[in-house]
């Protein structure tokens, strides 16, 4: 697993812990599911790891997942590696996911994936040298009657256009910025 | 007729409050006075098939839950919803989250359900936020929990997000997920009924079909069965996509025809900028593609409807399927070639990779079509490609093998002369999309609605 540091989003190395609140909410997670069967929680901890720690999950992330949940950390890999929302390589700041599939591109995400490229100038699968934006092709993600489309973080953004990239990059940027 | 989305644009029907003044949870007040075995028997009569796309009788099913002693049970919502051209569960839980709890409450009192899961794709994850407000308002208000309305029936609805994986809507693979596991689709039987997630008896149903219980328990099963045509009771969510002037989410009472559904202003509302219709895929990107001039009617000659028979009429040969509504229209100038290659693509992305099959299968269907597409195919690519389709088929432990299979047989079937074309013309196919007339609809829409 190829590890870039520099990407990392915070500043130094980091403690790899949950906050006690973030502790408790594992726990109310873990009691959705019948006693012994806390493996089920795997994903929705994942997902907590992954958003609380840097945006991807590296192997001492995974590891700490696994201890919570007293399973194997090669149980927590398989699961990682499996599920397309996981980044198990650091990503930038922001994740521009954009659908690609059969309906999107009929209504032009071909156009939209292209015109990123150029604009932040990287290809498929890259980040921009200031670690802010990764741009990842994405399969269909439910939006196609709004297409064309992306999802950033926990929103979609729908019915994209150049204007529409142009406006959410000198967003982002700025938001960074502050 | 809408019995779903009827209050969908009434002013904070997202939220308790202004969804129970317009008549919710009465279904479940209704059905709390019912046994357990009369409400399965009114989905029965309900007509009622499984809206995830297999169109499955739903009360067939839930008769062959097992009910082992002291062994508990669970209901799994399945709101994966992954098929490309699908958003129609989006919408409804979207906007109507209080219609999905009120049906998952009744369900889970019929199908003896304490512990009742809604497993939704990872991406949704705005809509899990949404769900979990409506179920924790559900809660306050005494539609959940302990000894709900003094039944002595105990139920719990919990969220658990996906995280971006197709395969997780079959429903032995979404069962894996659940238990935190890679989505690897089991081999049946033991089928779920029997032994599901933690092997226990489960029942895995869409979000759709268990949003229809309300309804049904309403007004009755043989109400509900009065609607629609023949075996396709009911209404029925359709997401449009494509090339259509107004795509969304519709519902429809399956008795209107294809060709009303594309062109009337009170759906689809026709194909922008004045084209023409070359082809269409009514029921997500697994179900066959149909040429426009065998959409309208069907094989023998009749006008071919909204519903689950007159679709398929005429088989994989002139027709296609219902399947989960994912409506995917492509006009005259769209490249079939090119639209096949992102389909194979997005299969061969989201195989799990546990039979040789699908997981090389869909491999090598992406990679020609994408030659192909790229001005480098053969025309004999065009054989290997059926070849390798018709190897896929049937020969898989799950479904998706067939689903990767059958667009790619369906675009060669319909649409062989556009893959030689670009075979034969690699660098125009390059400068532009194949849009051939003869395909198109022949006559200008008229008379229409
Ligand atoms: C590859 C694959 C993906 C599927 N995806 C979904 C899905 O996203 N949502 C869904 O409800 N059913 C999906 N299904 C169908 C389910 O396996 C199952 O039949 C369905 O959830 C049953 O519910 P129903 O009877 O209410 O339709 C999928 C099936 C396959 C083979
Ligand atoms: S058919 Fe494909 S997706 Fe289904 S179990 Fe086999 S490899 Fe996995
Ligand atoms: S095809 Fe892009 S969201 Fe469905």
């Amino acid at each position: 697993m190829t590890v870039l540091r520099h990407l990392r989003n915070t500043k130094g190395p980091m403690s790899i812990k949950f906050s006690q609140e973030q502790l408790n909410k594992v726990q109310e997670v873990i009691a959705r599911y019948p006693e012994g069967k806390q493996k089920s929680a795997l994903i929705p901890l994942l997902h907590m790891a992954q958003d609380t720690f840097g945006g991807w999950l590296d192997a001492p992330v995974m590891d700490y997942v696994a201890e919570l949940l007293h399973i194997l950390p090669i149980e927590v890999y398989e699961v990682a590696t499996f599920y397309s929302m996981f980044n198990t390589k650091p990503v930038g700041k922001y994740l521009l996911e954009v659908c690609r599939t059969g309906p999107c591109m009929l209504n032009g995400s071909d156009e939209i994936i292209e015109y990123i490229k150029s604009k932040l100038g990287i290809n498929e699968g890259e980040t921009t040298p200031d670690g802010l934006f990764t741009l990842k092709p994405a399969e269909c993600l439910g939006a196609c009657g709004y297409a064309p489309m992306m999802q950033l973080g926990n929103n979609f953004r729908e019915h994209l256009t150049k204007e529409k990239v142009d406006a959410l990059i000198s967003e982002l940027t700025a938001k960074a910025g502050n | 007729m809408k019995l779903l989305l009827q209050n969908a644009h009434i002013e904070g029907i997202r939220f308790y409050d202004a969804y129970r003044k317009n008549g919710g949870y009465q279904s479940v007040e209704k059905a709390f006075k019912m046994s357990t075995d009369a409400i399965v028997e009114e989905v029965k009569k309900s007509g009622l098939r499984g809206r995830g796309g297999a169109g499955f009788p739903t009360g067939m099913k839930w008769s062959f839950l097992a009910k082992p002693e002291g062994v508990p049970r669970h209901l799994v919502c399945n709101a994966d919803e992954s098929e490309p051209g699908t958003f129609k569960d989006r919408y409804l839980m979207e906007f109507l989250p209080h219609l999905l709890i009120e049906g998952l409450i009744v369900s889970s009192y019929a199908l003896g359900s304490n512990a009742t899961y809604i497993y939704i794709r990872g991406e949704y994850a705005w809509i899990t936020d949404i769900l979990e407000h409506a179920i924790a308002e559900a809660k306050q208000n005494g539609w959940l929990g302990k000894n709900i309305l003094g039944s002595g029936f105990d139920c719990e609805i919990y969220v658990h997000r996906g995280a971006g994986a197709y395969i997780c809507g079959e429903e032995t693979a979404l069962i894996e997920s659940l238990e935190g596991k890679r989505g690897n689709p089991r081999l049946k039987p033991p089928f779920p009924a029997i032994q599901g997630v933690w092997m226990r008896p489960t029942v895995v149903n869409n979000v759709e079909t268990l949003a229809a219980i309300v309804p049904i328990i309403n007004m009755g099963g043989e109400e509900y069965a009065k609607i629609g045509v023949g075996r396709s009771t009911g209404t029925k969510l359709l997401s449009v996509c494509g090339n259509v002037n107004k795509p969304g989410v519709y519902e429809i009472d399956m008795t209107i025809s294809v060709e009303e559904f594309i062109y009337s202003d009170k759906y689809c509302g026709g194909i922008p900028n004045g084209k023409r219709l070359k082809a269409c895929i009514p029921g997500g990107s697994s179900v066959p593609i149909v040429p426009a001039n065998l959409l309208f009617k069907t094989a023998k000659g009749e006008t071919r409807m909204m519903n689950y028979e007159s679709l398929s009429d005429g088989g994989f040969a002139t027709g296609t399927m219902m399947g989960s509504g994912g409506f995917i229209v492509l006009d005259e100038d769209q490249c079939v070639v090119r639209h096949t290659m992102t389909l194979a693509r997005f299969y061969n992305h989201e195989s799990c990779g546990q039979c040789s099959p699908c997981r090389e299968g869909t491999g090598w269907m992406y990679k020609i079509l994408k030659n192909i597409e790229n001005g480098q195919g053969k025309l004999s690519d065009i054989d290997l490609l059926w070849d390798i389709q018709r190897r896929i088929e049937g020969n898989t432990i799950c479904p998706l093998g067939d689903a990767a299979a059958w667009p790619v047989a369906a675009a060669i079937r319909h649409f062989r002369d556009e893959f030689e074309w670009h075979v034969l013309n690699p660098e125009e196919s390059q400068r532009r999309n194949y849009g051939i007339a003869h395909y198109a609809d022949p006559l200008p829409m008229v008379g229409v609605v």
